[in-house]
């Protein structure tokens, strides 16, 4: 299929950004999206120009670093998936598609489609932990049974890849659904009780420091996100934050 | 220099507890002088990284990737092995052991696998006391799955994202360190070289991806945990950025290279579609558990399903060819990975082949699922189920265990593999090859270390799945903060490494002129025309089956197309900001390099064990007839490869490997 492409291109951080159009041609619909945008990249390249920066590393949705905006969804029109895992069969012949970084004021711009996403690391440097030291001489690993379905629930919650997409898709800017993820997991187990108090005070105001926006129940990010995080995490939140400050 | 691999004396089961009990400590407050750089941050880098950094050493941690957690352990999914015995279906620290062993064709090094199944159990410990999310069974305890090569249940995890819950766990452990201001995270930088003062490892030169800035950083030790090396075949399940810069840089700096032709081929991984394709797409051993391996046994049928005339759900049980349970009775679909992936090649170079390259066998879930349906029908109390309920209520068993395989499985394919078998086949997935280190995970550059897969030590010429989250996670968190203690020892009166002195600066100029090589160039064709040029040649002549002549033209094809890349590669924009292109070419050259060593050690090495298979030497006759043949009087050694320039031209040393506890014996999985 043929294509035209209207992609962000930014030199750097400071620089004003602008769209610019490109074409493709002959996309076979079984490549993935990013095998699309090599092409294009292939053909900038030969042709002198300088190719369009994006994330991407493990290509298989599980590494959180693809990123894109397309057609104003982020990681494209299919449900479930990062960009990567997006195959061209979602598009047709002919069609326009529109490329954009995720936006939020807390992912400034590095370059085009690159954003900088490492606020959700200082929310993890506030929190994100229990504090275990590495020693291996902890209690045996089924000292503690944790039912099925706590531990399931908490892998549910797990499961986040850190990609960003709640936070892009929110009209808020909101990161409620990844801190409210990170939040749940250590809820839900007994190893995270002791200092759960404390945790999600420190990593919701570090939320807020960063500059993300609240949460006004729409629900765009469970609908985007790559992993199917539930709303009800950001829900549980709220109570342990609730119950912290009783 | 004589490989010396310090093994320490005693029966295997003391070694490493009495080495711990005599090796020399620091004490906290001097910890606190001492610094140690950390490449990469995958399990062993990120685990490495947060226990020396609890232990009190300033860690400084370098990831080419926006942030720790996007390390490509992420992408592990089955699960980690440890020998735990929860089961009590006769698991023991000694199994695992001979497993492992036995598992790598007998070339690994005893005592550093037997460290390993000794510390196995630690890391479940500490990763169910880090809050990592294991599978429970109904009473609240941990579960287990089998994986290949193996005949108990050792194997935890979580989904089919074990990798990702672990390397979590220790990205986690990270964070509490980077809060304490003890680990400086250097997110975004590549190491571009070592800096080696006074005959050790004194620091680092690295590139700032985001402004292209060239860095100077100093310590008193540094740790390579930077991965494998498969992407030198440009597809693989490895992540795009995934490259051995860093364990190649080092290796041109006096780090021996070893066994670099111990490659896995991984038997189930997504089969390839056309030309444009990035990278392959691996679907879990784990999925060998419950899946039946198979081609249509008659011609006819092959060529009716390629035509479409046929489905494979139309082929009855007797047209069918479960090759796998046919020729490896005792093991059936969980032989390993390499005995798995020739097996596959043999039933398609014959070309029984299912999809249209006539690269692809089925992975069929038909029979877990009706197993599963009848079992849950019982248990729910369900009598004369219909065979649609029993189909709904076991498929609702396999969407639990590997629910996200199957997803993934169905977006890239756009088929559902609840209703017709995954097609699979070989893809390259890890290396056990690597830089030589000793019992200590040192290479022979003193100071300078090598954990996780960047090493060779502990897989021989095939590793059993589930056990490279295994070896990352206790390399760095149990082995190597002993180990490198013992080191630095000597270091607490050294006082701060200055960056400063000539050897940074040379280090440095040679870097940035490699850079100005390749943004002046000016050539004609793309860096990722070389690299699939190079790819190309890798798949065909050193890949799954390999000989004489065929290596020694791969030899000549890689100079080739080294020279050629050098005069005429082309990377466009500047140096000074980022710029993707070139942090490829940078890899690529490297790749350029360590492939005609690859090829040269694979032609050397004129046996079959593991993952490399020699056509010239095979069993003739007999049962084994067909199977891989070792030959231990000659090659019962790691090859380890000094550098002397051209790839050509590096210098064998062989470390023999002794067998004192376990008999080396022909491998059968029969």
């Amino acid at each position: 299929m043929n294509l035209t492409l209207k992609i962000w291109r930014q030199k750097d951080t400071s620089s004003k950004g602008q769209m610019v159009d490109y074409k493709v041609t002959e996309i076979s619909e079984h490549m993935s999206f990013l095998e699309m945008m090599d092409v294009l990249n292939e053909q900038l390249v030969n042709s002198g120009e300088e190719p369009v920066a994006f994330d991407h590393d493990c290509r298989e949705g599980i590494c959180g670093m693809c990123s894109m905006y397309i057609n104003g969804e982020a990681h494209g029109p299919d449900r479930g998936i990062t960009t990567c895992q997006l195959h061209m069969r979602m598009f047709n012949d002919g069609d326009t598609i529109t490329i954009e970084p995720f936006r939020a004021a807390a992912f400034p711009v590095i370059k085009d489609l690159v954003v900088d996403r490492t606020s959700f690391d200082r929310i993890q440097h506030a929190g994100g932990y229990i504090s275990v030291n590495t020693s291996g001489n902890t209690q045996d690993a089924n000292a503690i049974p944790i039912s099925k379905h706590a531990a399931d629930e908490a892998m549910d919650a797990a499961t986040c890849i850190g990609c960003g997409a709640c936070v892009a898709t929110c009209k808020n800017s909101s990161a409620m659904l990844f801190v409210g993820a990170k939040v749940s997991q250590y809820a839900l187990l007994p190893q995270g009780q002791v200092e759960a108090a404390d945790r999600v005070q420190n990593m919701v105001a570090q939320m807020d420091l960063e500059g993300f926006g609240n949460c006004t129940n729409t629900g765009a990010c469970e609908v985007e996100c790559p992993k199917g995080i539930s709303l009800d995490n950001i829900a549980r939140m709220n109570r342990e934050l609730m119950k912290a400050s009783i | 220099m004589a490989l010396d691999s310090k093994v320490p004396q005693g029966p295997i089961k003391d070694k490493w507890t009495d080495y711990k009990n005599h090796i020399d400590l620091v004490n906290p407050a001097n910890k606190r002088n001492i610094d140690v750089i950390v490449v990469g941050t995958g399990l062993a880098g990120g685990s490495a990284c947060a226990t020396l950094a609890e232990l009190g050493y300033n860690v400084k941690a370098f990831a080419y990737q926006d942030s720790p957690r996007r390390a490509h352990s992420i992408a592990a999914q089955g699960g980690i092995n440890a020998a735990k015995n929860y089961q009590g279906d006769g698991d023991s620290t000694y199994r695992l052991f001979y497993d492992t062993v036995k598992g790598g064709d007998y070339r690994s090094r005893e005592a550093n696998v037997y460290r390993l199944a000794e510390v196995s159990a630690n890391i479940i410990d500490q990763c169910v006391a880090q809050g990592v999310p294991f599978a429970r069974d109904y009473g609240g305890l941990l579960d287990n799955r089998s994986f290949g090569g193996v005949l108990v249940s050792r194997t935890f995890y979580a989904k089919g994202q074990t990798g990702q819950q672990l390397l979590l766990g220790a990205y986690s452990a990270m964070n509490r360190q980077i809060a304490r201001g003890k680990i400086e995270m250097f997110n975004r930088h590549e190491m571009l070289d070592v800096v080696i003062v006074d005959g050790k490892a004194r620091g680092i030169i690295a590139r700032n991806l985001i402004t292209g800035e060239i860095e100077r950083h100093s310590a008193h030790a540094v740790v390579i945990g930077s991965g494998g090396y498969g992407n030198v075949y440009f597809l693989s399940t490895n992540a795009m950025g995934s490259n051995a810069t860093a364990a190649w840089k080092i290796h041109k700096k006096g780090a021996y290279f070893a066994n670099p032709c111990y490659t896995q081929i991984h038997p189930t991984c997504i089969p390839r579609s056309g030309d444009y394709q990035s990278k392959l797409t691996l679907m879990s051993e784990s999925l060998r558990n419950d899946g039946r391996i198979w081609v249509p046994k008659n011609m006819e049928d092959v060529l009716a399903i390629r035509e479409g005339k046929k489905k494979p759900t139309d082929l009855s049980e007797d047209e069918r060819d479960y090759y796998l349970e046919r020729r490896y009775p005792a093991f059936g679909n969980l032989v390993p990975r390499d005995v798995a992936s020739r097996a596959a090649k043999e039933r398609c170079d014959a070309g029984y082949g299912v999809n249209a390259t006539g690269e692809a066998v089925y992975l069929d879930f038909a029979s877990a699922i009706t197993r599963y349906g009848t079992e849950q029908a019982k248990i729910q109390n369900i009598t004369n189920p219909s065979d649609a309920k029993i189909y709904e209520l076991g498929q609702k068993i396999v969407e639990a265990k590997y629910g996200n395989l199957f997803q993934m499985y169905e977006k890239i394919v756009d088929q559902n593999p609840y209703e017709t078998p995954m097609m699979i086949y070989p893809a390259v997935h890890y290396t056990m090859g690597g830089v030589w280190v000793d019992y200590n995970l040192m290479t022979t550059i003193p100071g300078c270390y090598c954990i996780g897969e960047a090493n060779f030590s502990d897989h021989g010429a095939n590793r059993l799945g589930a056990s490279a989250l295994m070896q990352g996670l206790a390399d760095g968190y149990f082995v190597l903060p002993y180990t490198i203690g013992d080191y630095l020892a000597d270091d607490i009166r050294t006082g701060k490494i200055s960056t400063d002195l000539p050897e940074f600066e040379a280090a440095e100029k040679e870097v940035t002129d490699r850079i100005d090589f390749f943004i002046n160039n000016n050539g004609t064709k793309s860096v990722d025309y070389f690299h699939k040029k190079l790819g190309k040649v890798m798949w065909d002549k050193v890949g799954m089956s390999r000989n004489e002549t065929g290596l020694k033209e791969a030899m000549a094809e890689i100079k080739a197309i080294r020279e050629e890349f050098w005069k005429d590669v082309k990377v466009p924009g500047s140096k000074d900001e980022m710029n993707p292109e070139l942090e490829k070419a940078g890899r690529v050259a490297d790749f350029l390099e360590l492939g005609e060593l690859f090829a040269k050690d694979a032609l050397m090495r004129a046996e079959s064990c593991g993952g490399h298979f020699r056509e010239e030497s095979a069993e003739e006759d007999g049962p084994q007839k067909g199977e891989a043949k070792r030959d231990d009087e000659n090659f019962a050694y790691v090859a380890a490869w000094e550098y002397k320039g051209e790839p050509a031209d590096a210098v064998l040393h062989k470390e023999e490997l002794e067998f004192n506890d376990i008999e080396l014996k022909q491998r059968s999985y029969k």
